[in-house]
């Protein structure tokens, strides 16, 4: 029985790396948004059960606002906003997808370096969860560095974000509090770029963020 | 006794593949038909095909020189010895150690190697431009092939097939999300090795669109039938590989009675049907991709590989 | 019974009497085929005194002759690992002293060629042979030098003049490393005999500059990226015979080198320095093997494969020295057995294939593959020969590159038992870049052997072509016979090396040759084991059921008639599918990371008449990124510099005065 359950977080945990990749991958907008609610889903999936194998009822809490915000309302809203910015048909990646890839198995790389080594004692499930929650967290950075895109970006955030709820679930005993708290400043912070978007859009007819760059006079 | 009963089976194993080869496509092809609503031809129509391509004369290009008409034997009986080695219904094949997993990829890359050779031999710039792709499949694929070997390998601590087989029967493996990956990476390379949709269409004659069809295709009458048989054992042998690896129940042991080894053979063929299924599902479902976004469709694979090979070390965390 | 040591000696000696007869008779008519006669049965007697001692396990037998620095001596040796390296040098001597029988006689310049030849063998042999630093880095000159003025030996060519500058500058560069490499070993008591220095012991921040000196130095003779920029221009530059000994030999003279420093006098080996090894030897390969195939030269492809190989080598000698440093002497030795395999290899089919490209050479006159095409049909036997030589190189069965390989393969997946992390995540990594530059190996020799054999002649000279003399076609044949026999016999190969790796990592692999059928089996049968001869059986057996089948119950018949090409006929060989059209893929898919390759299409508007252009901008990143950079400084220093030539006797007086005092200063705060 504690191999099943090992087995299926461990899968939950190492699909939500996979996702992360296929989040790299992708370069359409539509798409991404269809990948960045799967992610949430598993996320979902696998706190949901951490609450189950950890009895940690509270969990469920958490497992319910990362469907519910995360896979159903967030990427219901960007999609309108992408619609209503008329920017569906954008592809841009600042670097090609090659090597993107390639940082992103080298992003994966170190975080088991740094996690297996680091927490040589501890259970294993947390160890694992740790390491591939590390991996998600790294990878959702990469995806906002390497697109100059505003909402390829926050999509990036929320995917790092959700790496750090694997963490904490992970972890055994982070306090639900938390939890909450950290949901809704995504929240906020998706709202606050929400807008952000609309007046970059107002200003400069273009949500590439490196209109901001040229209006400040940074030319690349 | 042992050696003489593993030599039969050794050589039933070697004209079932040969026999189920055309079979499978036949099957393939008809689901593929009925998925579209058409009647679509017999599933047998691959061995008539063969029969009448044997029996056809062979137009051979003035220029053709001897490696032309020695290839199609050669890639011929390349694959067939790779599809007689791995283990499709019974585990203990007699010759099973003489070659590997890492051995029967590189086997498949000699077939590969032979053909893209042919296709640059009458110099036409068909064939060069069917060969050049060819290799550029391939040296994306063999990579990513390699690295899920290494994945199952490290997992199994085998490349050989019978104890891969063997290891992944047992109850001890459970479910690893690196053999996910490495099955996904396999497919993956399984659909460019063999030509399906969507990195290429065997359909096609459309000059621009195709790949292998290019390579072969001053090739005609007994020559051609042989590449064909060798694409259809191919395909039987990338999807016995697939159901060795990853889906090896029912597969007989060492040592077991003659009724088991019918159990097996049913089963094989039962798993085979399903794969068929799966596959014309597929790719019914699917478009073909522009040649020059199949190098990211292998990126993917070979980035699954060394991902499911990196994620192992996690899974040996217990 | 003189000792094993001795004969060898002598048969340098008998080498450089080969260069003074070579002087002598440099007027004579007949001094090419005496020289290379006599440099042939040389080599065959070194060969088998050799592989007498490796097989026979003799045992290390010494030698100290009276000359060289006059209170040491030379002092010369001959273990396990010398005895190997002297078989490949012979081997290759001996193909290549046989190849020039026949060459040799298309030169136009003998006597530029004919005195170095049997020096630059002496050399080779001599590096091998030599127990002290002083030495092995005087025969180490000895042979860059020889090698130079062979690379000279057309000099007029264009382009010759220039490699022959960079080699010079980076062989000097490279002794430079591995004279401090040694001056650090023998520390400041000044043990120059290789015994002093084994029995010496080495801290570990010594070790590591020393590890560093020998990467610079054996790694720049060996064309470890970034210091191989000499290789492929110094190569190609020499007559076809000496490129093959300088690829398939010198460079593994290079890696004996290596080897003996890091492996043998040094002492246990850390886990970092395999790291570094083995990143370097992954990253070589495979921006070896980019480089070779986007070049249309022949010679020149076959110099960038060669750095590929060179990185195939020292991956799995980081690997061997990763395993080590971890006490894990079982998969040690695999991974040293493979590395010793496939410089073994190597030296077989780079020979061969350079031999090749000096046949097309001498028949056609042309080097560039865009202007060959069809020579199978012209030179059916040096094709065939050759085409044996690419399969090998591409690391497919039955042929020997497949073995090495396989071990190499088989070795990396050792690597999960290794306590460090970093070791742990990165074997497999690097093992992903060497089976990327197998995949890409292939497609190379597809591409070398494709365009310059197959399809229709691209020029006049090659529709001219014709077989070249029988000393070549032996010469090639009995390499190609040995590629295929180590291939489906690499148990016999794999015992023969065991000394080897007995001598160096203490452990050996296990005895192969009680294995059933004569299979290798590296580690345990249930976890891995290969049989080449079965393999080969089977393939042979398969297709000759296949064809008395056909043949005998279906078809048989065959009209020749034009080509069919989807109907398109396209009468000019132009339209066919060219060396760069054919890499064209795979450049889109690496070369716009490695190569910054940027394709330009110029298209005419239709009506408008000009012709449509396309061209391709590649940079070769190393040379301008790293040489580039650094020329310019030297320039800059130098031209500094030479405002000192012009001071008054006053100012140079003040600069000596200077100087002195500083080491004055120097010495009284060190001491």
């Amino acid at each position: 029985m504690h191999n099943l359950a090992f087995d299926i977080a461990h899968l939950l945990a190492g699909g939500l790396v996979l996702i992360s990749f296929m989040m790299l991958y992708q370069d359409r907008l539509y798409a991404l948004l269809n990948i960045f609610a799967l992610h949430a889903a598993v996320l979902a999936a696998s706190v949901a059960w951490q609450a189950f194998i950890q009895n940690a009822p509270h969990l469920y809490v958490t497992a319910a606002i990362a469907l519910v915000f995360k896979a159903i309302v967030i990427p219901v809203a960007l999609h309108r906003i992408i619609k209503q910015l008329g920017i569906h048909r954008d592809i841009e990646t600042a670097v090609s997808i090659g090597p993107t890839m390639l940082a992103g198995m080298g992003l994966v790389a170190l975080s088991m370096v740094l996690m297996l080594r680091v927490t040589g004692a501890a259970d294993p499930l947390a160890r694992e969860d740790l390491a591939f929650a590390l991996s998600v967290v790294l990878l959702g950075l990469l995806v906002m560095v390497t697109r100059r895109n505003a909402v390829s970006q926050v999509v990036g955030f929320m995917s790092l974000e959700n790496g750090l709820v694997l963490a904490a679930t992970g972890a055994k005993g982070m306090p639900l509090v938390v939890e909450i708290s950290v949901a809704f400043s995504i929240l906020i912070a998706f709202i606050v770029i929400g807008v952000f978007l609309f007046r970059i859009r107002e200003r400069f007819d273009t949500v590439d963020v490196g209109a901001l760059d040229e209006f400040r006079g940074e030319r690349r | 006794m042992v050696v003489i009963s593993d030599i039969f089976v050794q050589l039933g194993q070697m004209a079932l593949v040969l026999l189920l080869a055309p079979l499978l496509t036949g099957v393939v092809r008809k689901i593929k038909a009925r998925l579209l609503r058409r009647r679509g031809p017999s599933i047998f129509q691959p061995y008539r095909d063969l029969l009448r391509l044997l029996r056809k004369e062979v137009v051979l290009a003035e220029n053709a020189s001897w490696l032309f008409r020695v290839t199609p034997y050669v890639t011929f009986a390349a694959i067939w010895v790779a599809a007689a080695l791995v283990p499709t219904f019974a585990s203990g094949l007699e010759f099973s150690w003489s070659a590997d997993l890492i051995a029967i990829v590189a086997l498949l890359g000699s077939a590969r190697f032979f053909l893209a050779l042919a296709g640059m031999d009458v110099g036409t710039s068909f064939g060069g431009i069917g060969s050049s792709r060819e290799v550029m499949i391939a040296a994306l694929a063999e990579p990513a092939m390699l690295l899920m070997v290494f994945c199952v390998a490290l997992i199994a601590g085998s490349t050989q097939l019978s104890t891969v087989a063997t290891f992944m029967a047992s109850s001890e493996v459970g479910l690893r999300v690196s053999l996910g990956m490495a099955m996904i990476a396999l497919i993956m390379v399984a659909l460019a090795e063999n030509a399906r949709i969507p990195v290429d269409n065997p359909a096609t004659h459309l000059e621009l669109t195709m790949v292998h069809e290019a390579m072969i295709l001053e090739y005609s009458g007994r020559h051609l039938a042989m590449i064909e048989f060798g694409a259809f054992l191919k395909l039987l042998l990338y999807i016995s590989l697939i159901i060795c690896v990853f889906f090896p129940w029912q597969i007989t042991t060492e040592g077991a009675g003659p009724l088991s080894y019918l159990v097996s053979v049913a089963a094989y063929i039962f798993k085979l049907a399903v794969a068929s299924l799966l596959l014309a599902v597929f790719e019914t479902a699917t478009a073909k991709m522009r040649v020059f976004r199949v190098p990211e469709f292998l990126g993917a694979a070979l980035m699954l590989g060394l991902l499911g090979t990196l994620l192992r070390f996690v899974s040996r965390g217990f | 019974m003189i000792p094993a040591v001795a004969q060898q000696i002598w048969c340098v000696a008998a080498l450089l009497g080969t260069t003074a007869l070579a002087i002598a008779s440099s007027r004579s008519r007949r001094s090419t085929a005496l020289v290379y006669g006599a440099t042939f049965a040389i080599s065959l007697v070194a060969l088998a005194g050799a592989l007498f001692s490796l097989i026979a396990r003799t045992g290390a037998t010494e030698l100290t002759l009276p000359i060289g620095l006059p209170w040491l001596g030379s002092h010369f040796r001959l273990d396990a690992l010398a005895a190997f390296f002297l078989v490949v040098v012979n081997l290759g001597a001996a193909a290549a002293s046989l190849y020039g029988l026949g060459y040799g006689s298309h030169e136009s310049t003998p006597q530029r060629i004919l005195p170095f030849f049997p020096a630059f063998l002496a050399g080779m042999n001599l590096v091998v042979l030599a127990d002290d630093a002083f030495t092995y880095l005087l025969c180490w000159e000895f042979m860059s030098l020889a090698s130079w003025a062979l690379v000279m030996a057309h000099h007029r060519e264009p382009d010759n003049a220039r490699a022959g500058y960079v080699y010079l500058v980076m062989a000097s560069f490279g002794t430079l490393a591995l004279l401090l490499a040694f001056g650090l070993l023998s520390g400041a008591g000044g043990g120059y005999g290789f015994a002093a220095i084994r029995s010496a012991q080495h801290t570990p921040s010594e070790a590591a500059l020393v590890l560093a000196l020998m990467l610079l130095g054996a790694g720049s003779k060996a064309g470890l990226v970034p210091l191989h920029v000499w290789l492929p221009l110094a190569h190609p530059a020499a007559p076809s015979h000496v490129s093959a000994l300088m690829s398939g030999v010198m460079t593994k003279v290079a890696i004996y080198g290596f080897i003996r420093v890091v492996f043998d006098l040094l002492g246990p080996p850390s886990w970092s320095a395999g790291v570094v090894v083995l990143i370097l030897g992954g990253a070589t390969a495979v921006i070896g093997i980019l480089y070779a195939l986007m070049e249309n030269d022949l010679k020149r492809l076959l110099a960038y494969s060669t750095i590929e190989n060179i990185g195939v080598i020292f991956t799995s000698l980081g690997l061997a020295l990763a395993f080590q440093a971890n006490g894990f002497g079982l998969a040690a030795a695999l991974a040293f057995t493979a590395a010793l395999f496939h410089v073994l290899n190597h030296s077989f089919f780079k020979s061969l294939l350079f031999f090749g490209a000096g046949a097309v050479l001498t028949s056609t006159g042309e080097r560039d593959m865009e202007k060959l095409g069809g020579l199978i049909h012209r030179m059916p036997l040096t094709s065939f020969v050759f085409l044996v030589g690419c399969v090998a190189i591409s690391a497919l069965p039955p042929f020997n590159g497949f073995v090495s390989e396989w071990l190499i393969f088989q070795a990396v997946l050792q690597s999960p038992d290794l306590p460090q992390w970093v070791l742990k995540i990165m074997v497999p990594a690097v093992g992903a870049l060497l089976a990327l530059a197998a995949a890409l190996a292939a497609a190379c020799f597809v591409k070398a052997f494709g365009i310059t054999f197959l399809g229709r002649a691209r020029s006049p000279a090659a529709e001219a072509a014709g077989e070249v003399d029988r000393y070549s076609l032996a010469a090639m044949f009995s390499l190609a016979a040995l590629c295929f026999l180590a291939g489906i016999l690499p148990g016999l190969v794999i015992d023969a090396l065991s000394p080897v790796a007995q001598a160096m990592i203490g452990h050996r692999m296990p005895v192969q040759a009680n294995d059933p059928w004569l299979s290798i089996v590296p580690i345990e049968e249930s976890r891995s084991s290969y049989n080449g001869l079965l393999v080969f059986a089977f393939i042979t057996a398969a297709a000759s059921l296949a064809v008395y089948f056909i043949h005998r119950f279906a078809s048989r018949a065959i009209r020749r008639g034009p080509a069919w090409g989807c109907g398109f006929a396209d009468p000019t060989p132009a339209a066919q599918y060219s060396g760069a059209s054919f890499v064209q893929p795979i450049r889109r898919v690496f070369g716009t990371l490695v190569f910054q390759a940027r394709e330009h299409v110029d298209m005419p508007a239709p009506g408008d008449l000009r012709p449509a252009r396309f061209k391709v901008d590649m940079h070769d990143l190393v040379w301008e990124r790293l040489y580039t950079p650094l020329t310019e400084a030297v320039w800059f220093l130098a031209d500094r510099l030479n405002q000192l030539q012009f001071l008054t006797i006053r100012r140079y007086l003040s600069l000596v005065f200077a100087t002195l005092v500083t080491l004055l200063l120097v010495l009284a705060i060190w001491s």
